[in-house]
């Protein structure tokens, strides 16, 4: 919101030497974040007079016409103006040389035209008074004596102040809100605006519109004047005001019920009363249709939307914006000034539905004083009489308003909460600052009636955040918790920390992208099965990507391509996170209430609700894993770096991974490696399918990996293994099998017929050509044997080497190579 | 054959001579041949021993004797020295360029968020707090009802809050971290002290300050006796881990639902420590405020205890949220926050793989 302070000043008398520092560290302390000070006496300087206009010589011998203007400003000045749209006797404001306009734009006597232009006619621009240039500004006679200063009376040193207001501060959208938060914050007398409007409505006749509320509001009222005078023109000190405000004058009728709304906080609407047929109705929209709102917006309504109706239709959508066909024009004699109390949460619906987010509905969300509207109403029709002559004819009201329930309050409970020390004397001054009443016949339970004008105290809490406001959060205390134990980090979290590290370690990078995907990515990628059963956002950011990631590799190949495009030839990256798969169709959300903790039941539908987002690691790599240097030749990534990596991340959970041949995509259907852990499938890797490399144009034999990292369990405590001291015995192997045969089968058999004692076999050779048959391999592996309690006789490692052929040979047809 | 005195004497001095002027190794061995071979001079003088004269045998033996003896002695000397250079020659013609690039393979870097994660559970781990997660889709009744942010509040449109289809299964992407808290409440009894970091999605168009996915990290405390005190402590303890000694925060009145009373938590600017003024607004970080806004605190809702069934009369509670982009720019001098989040491997790698 924002205002010029000296509105403020006239209910909170704030001494003229209160810095603009002051009121603004006095406002963020009182929960009211300030977006920004105006001091427009930084931008503008004088001598700026009024003056009057004595002759004017139109000049003719230029392109376009200028003026050679004499004007009195107590002396007579003359000016060249290019402005037409003013006559002798106007008067004007003139800047005299000396003087500074917003921009910075100083004025000196100066040549042009010819002559010698001593100061300058302004327009409201020139003077930072809104956006009108279409002339100079010509003022009323009354407003501007000649040779008098132009900045006081124009308010062109006022300095304005923009404060944002937490949603559950209704009352600080007005002045008479802020006035008063900051006579508490200055300890300064305050005068409600709203107790200088006098309302004599016993004495006072019905007006000449009948009103009644069908729902959605408990209080209106309706004021009628006739005989406005439609010519009448807005006071000057008010087009300033709203200005300052961020306001521009549209019209008397408007004008005053703009500006009654930001004095008091209570939005007003004026009706041209001719132009209502029959009596006023708050009513929800049903069967109404449509309303053409006053910005000539043709508007569908919703059923549910509030209305301000007549007989014939929808004069406005309550609370929110008046209606065209209704609306104060130039030729409107009577006007009738509605004022309401709506439900807050229906005005809100009526801004959201319609997205018309207004004056009237930020203030109306955010809670009225239900006790304006008759006040309210009032002030307008005073300032209607007063500046266009009409006439009060009378009013009619509806009053539904239930009183607020008293607050039951502990006075203790301030310092129980906030911590430090509020004696009853502290809180009270508080709680009566922001206009509660006090019953403090129980000693220990106080009875607070808050003030109409704060809706949103309710409870105790409300009060204990009111005593530690206005005391000053600075004034809390800072004392650390003495905290119980903690049991450190899951074996989760931890393991967590161990796969980034790992992975980071091996020379690949985190990143961490976004869970959207396309259509198109999923249809690229092959998704079949779970992997292709994405939920979709109602509301994604863009159309192009709705559903979430049912799988890590997709958006790691996307982060790829960025750096791809900007420049980089090969990565090895990695991202941990969640991915989403809609296994089952979503069904209706559990419906539990919040007014108390739900049941077992409850909760467990709940959380069942919610479905399962196990977290995965996942690697791309694409290019070089070691670049061409010194050392000699480079080498580019395969398959058996995404699977490496694959299978380490499986280690440092604690589990030696079993690999199997697979066909998944993304992956190369040859190239794929399937991981289990105990029989279970945790995750793939490999090189990715040359169909996804080419339509997304990777890098060629690029790879990738995921592992499930919640499908891994977390292992029992290792038990240690002693240490044998005896010498281990080697022999070496070569077999011959079939190319078919996969390594691991071979490796497996050799193990079974090794016997207990064989502690260790490797893989030290893999060839096929010359030597060996067409369709063969020929295998060379070292088996390590060793005992605990003896040093094993040749004999004997002999016998276990001739079973562990026997059994390769039985499992996979190897042979011994000669 | 005879051979003089002189002989053996002329015969050790060139010996000694040759054997100093030889220049390495295998000059050397060409000397011990010559001179200390079968066929030198000193062995003809042993050979004619046998043929000297009796009386003269005791004294010509000896003289033989030490002229060996001093030859054998220089040839084992500089055969020490000799062998001693061509090991420190060898050691010298061995000697690789030590400073030659070992970039084989690129190194690899962990996410500063990760890092500041870890690093922010661990300070709170100290602190005596457990690191609790929930899941990112979550139930709108964790994500808000529970929180006291009723059906029809201004956060849970569709400009805020990502849904899932179909919106009847009440599922959205959790708009803060502060589920899991109504998680934790519900499935511990307290006393809880909980940190809770993870992702979170906002329906945000990314720019240099937004990205609709972002991570925060949020406290929640419930215990006997807890008040706004023992938030700003906590506060504090946390700013000065995270920006340095003498950062202390601010607490500013505001609202949030799920808080009260709520407040806004700025940390002193670290850039200016404040010393900037309004009047003096040369400070760039904080614009002269001396403040830099920082996240969001209060004490615990009564009516979010309430849905939580946490007994009241007992226990209270406060919780607090910061963005850790936001705590991760401030920390590290980000200005742009698409850095963060693209996904450029240049900004990880730039973080490295350690701390």
């Amino acid at each position: 919101m924002k205002f010029p302070i000296s509105w403020v000043s006239e209910f909170a008398k704030l001494p003229k030497d209160l810095d603009s520092d002051s009121i603004t560290q006095a406002l963020v302390g009182a929960g009211f974040e300030v977006e920004g000070v105006q001091n427009l006496a930084d931008e503008i300087k004088g001598p700026i007079k009024f003056g009057k206009v004595i002759s004017i010589e139109e000049i003719t011998e230029y392109k376009k016409p200028i003026r050679w203007v004499s004007v009195d400003v107590g002396e007579i000045h003359n000016v060249i103006c290019g402005a037409q749209n003013f006559k002798v006797g106007d008067h004007v404001v003139v800047a005299l040389p000396g003087a500074l306009l917003p921009g910075p734009f100083p004025i000196t006597a100066r040549e042009t035209y010819g002559r010698t232009s001593d100061g300058m006619i302004c327009s409201a621009r020139e003077l930072g008074m809104g956006d009108d240039h279409t002339g100079i500004l010509v003022m009323e006679e009354q407003d501007s004596p000649i040779g008098s200063d132009a900045i006081a009376t124009l308010g062109l040193d006022e300095v304005i102040f923009d404060v944002a207001i937490n949603p559950d501060r209704g009352y600080a959208m007005s002045i008479r809100g802020i006035a008063r938060e900051l006579a508490t914050a200055f300890n300064l007398d305050f005068q409600d605006p709203a107790s200088l409007v006098e309302v004599n409505d016993a004495n006072s006749q019905s007006g000449p519109i009948k009103v009644s509320i069908i729902e959605g509001a408990d209080r209106i009222h309706l004021r009628s004047v006739s005989e406005v005078n439609p010519n009448a023109k807005s006071p000057l000190w008010m087009v300033r005001r709203l200005q300052m405000c961020g306001m521009r004058s549209i019209s008397i009728a408007v004008d005053v019920t703009n500006y009654v709304m930001i004095e008091l906080g209570q939005p007003l609407h004026a009706f041209d009363s001719d132009r209502i047929k029959g009596s006023i109705i708050v009513r929800s929209a049903k069967e109404i249709k449509t309303i053409k709102t006053l910005d000539e917006q043709q508007r569908e309504l919703f059923p549910e939307n509030l209305l301000i109706a007549d007989e014939s239709g929808a004069l406005a959508i309550a609370g929110t914006m008046g209606g065209f066909e209704s609306e104060v024009t130039s030729k409107t004699k009577a006007i009738t000034i509605e004022a309401a109390h709506f439900d807050p949460v229906l005005i809100a619906k009526n801004a959201r539905s319609h997205k018309l987010s207004t004056e009237a509905s930020r203030r109306f969300e955010r809670g009225v004083d239900p006790l304006l509207t008759h006040i309210a109403s009032m002030r307008a029709v005073n300032l209607l009489v007063e500046h266009t002559g009409a006439n009060y004819i009378g009013f009619n009201s509806v009053d539904n308003l239930k009183s607020a329930q008293k607050i039951q309050f502990d006075p203790q409970a301030p310092s129980k909460v906030i911590g430090g020390k509020y004696t009853n004397e502290v809180v009270q001054e508080v709680l009566r600052a922001i206009g509660c009443e006090i019953d403090e016949s129980k000693k220990d339970l106080w009875q607070v009636t808050r003030p109409s004008w704060r809706p949103d105290l309710n409870a105790s809490i409300d009060l204990v955040e009111e005593v530690a406001r206005l005391n000053g959060y600075e004034n809390i205390p800072s004392i650390l918790p003495a905290s119980p134990l903690s049991r450190g980090l899951t074996p989760a979290q931890r393991r967590r920390r161990r796969v980034v590290q790992l992975l980071a370690n091996r020379g690949l990078t985190e990143v961490q992208s976004y869970p959207f995907v396309s259509a198109e990515t999923i249809s690229i990628m092959g998704f079949t099965g779970d992997r292709a059963k994405s939920y979709r956002l109602a509301n994604p950011i863009s159309e192009q990507e709705p559903f979430l990631r049912t799988h890590l590799v997709p958006g790691l190949i996307q982060t790829g391509l960025k750096n791809f495009s900007r420049g980089v030839r090969s990565l090895g990256i990695f991202e941990i996170g969640n991915i989403y798969r809609a296994i089952n169709e979503p069904s209706d959300s559990p419906i539990i209430g919040v007014d108390t903790k739900p049941s077992a039941e409850e909760i467990a539908k709940l959380l069942a609700h919610v479905p399962k987002q196990p977290l995965c690691i996942g690697g791309f790599f694409a290019g070089a894993i070691e670049r061409e240097s010194w050392w000699g030749k480079g080498r580019n990534f395969d398959w058996s770096d995404a699977t490496e990596a694959a299978v380490e991340v499986v280690r440092s959970c604690g589990y030696e991974p079993t690999i199997h041949a697979s066909d998944f995509a993304p992956w190369h259907p040859g190239r794929c490696a399937e991981l289990r852990v105990n029989g279970t499938m945790v995750g793939h890797s490999g090189e990715l399918h040359p169909r996804v490399i080419s339509a997304l144009g990777l890098p060629e034999r690029a790879g990738a990996f995921m592992v499930n990292l919640d499908a891994i369990p977390y292992p029992e405590s290792v038990k240690a293994k002693s240490i044998t001291t005896m010498v281990p015995t080697i022999q070496d192997i070569a077999l011959i099998v079939k190319s078919e045969v996969v390594l691991a089968d071979l490796t497996n058999a050799l193990i079974q017929g090794a016997g207990e004692l064989l502690e260790k076999i490797e893989l030290f050779d893999r060839y096929q050509g010359a030597g060996v048959p067409e369709g063969q391999l020929s295998y060379a592996f070292t088996l390590t044997f060793r005992a605990a309690d003896r040093t094993l006789t040749a004999e004997e490692v002999g016998g276990y080497r001739a079973s562990a052929i026997v059994s390769a040979n039985k499992a996979c047809g190897a042979v011994l190579r000669s | 054959m005879s051979i003089s005195i002189a002989e053996v004497e002329e015969s050790a001095a060139s010996a000694l001579s040759a054997i100093a002027g030889a220049k390495d190794l295998a000059e050397l061995k060409v000397v011990k041949i010559e001179h200390l071979g079968d066929k030198s001079g000193l062995s003809k003088a042993s050979q004619a021993l046998g043929k000297v004269a009796a009386e003269e045998k005791a004294t010509f033996g000896k003289i033989v004797g030490e002229a060996k003896a001093k030859v054998s002695a220089a040839f084992e000397a500089r055969i020490k020295v000799l062998e001693s250079d061509r090991d420190a020659r060898v050691l010298i013609e061995e000697r690789v360029d030590v400073t030659l690039p070992l970039d084989r393979r690129s190194s690899g870097g962990i996410h500063p968020l990760t890092s500041l994660r870890e690093d922010i559970s661990d300070l709170f781990i100290g602190m005596g707090y457990e690191v609790a997660e929930g899941p990112e889709i979550e139930a709108e009744w964790l994500n808000f009802d529970a929180l006291n942010i009723p059906a029809d509040h201004p956060a849970r449109t569709m400009q805020d809050t990502f849904f899932i289809e179909p919106i009847s299964a009440g599922l959205v992407l959790r708009t803060h971290t502060s589920p899991v808290q109504i998680r934790t409440m519900l499935e511990r009894t307290p006393p809880i002290y909980v940190i809770c970091p993870g992702r979170t999605f906002r329906s945000d168009e990314l720019d240099a300050t937004h990205t609709p996915v972002f991570n925060q990290v949020e406290g929640l405390v419930i215990d006997r006796g807890i008040t706004m005190a023992n938030l700003k402590g906590t506060l504090d303890h946390f700013a000065t881990a995270m920006f340095g000694q003498g950062i202390v925060t601010r607490l500013r009145p505001s609202f949030f639902p799920f808080t009260e009373p709520s407040a806004e938590v700025d940390i002193r600017c670290f850039a200016c420590r404040g010393e900037n003024t309004l009047e003096n607004d040369s400070c760039r970080t904080c614009r002269g405020e001396g403040w830099i806004e920082w996240g969001g605190c209060g004490m615990v809702n009564p009516k979010v205890l309430q849905a939580c069934g946490v007994d009241q009369n007992e226990f209270s509670g406060f919780a607090f949220g910061m963005g850790l982009e936001r705590t991760l720019m401030f920390r590290h001098g980000i200005t742009d926050m698409r850095d963060i989040v693209e996904g450029d491997i240049r900004f990880t790698q730039h973080f490295g793989a350690g701390r």
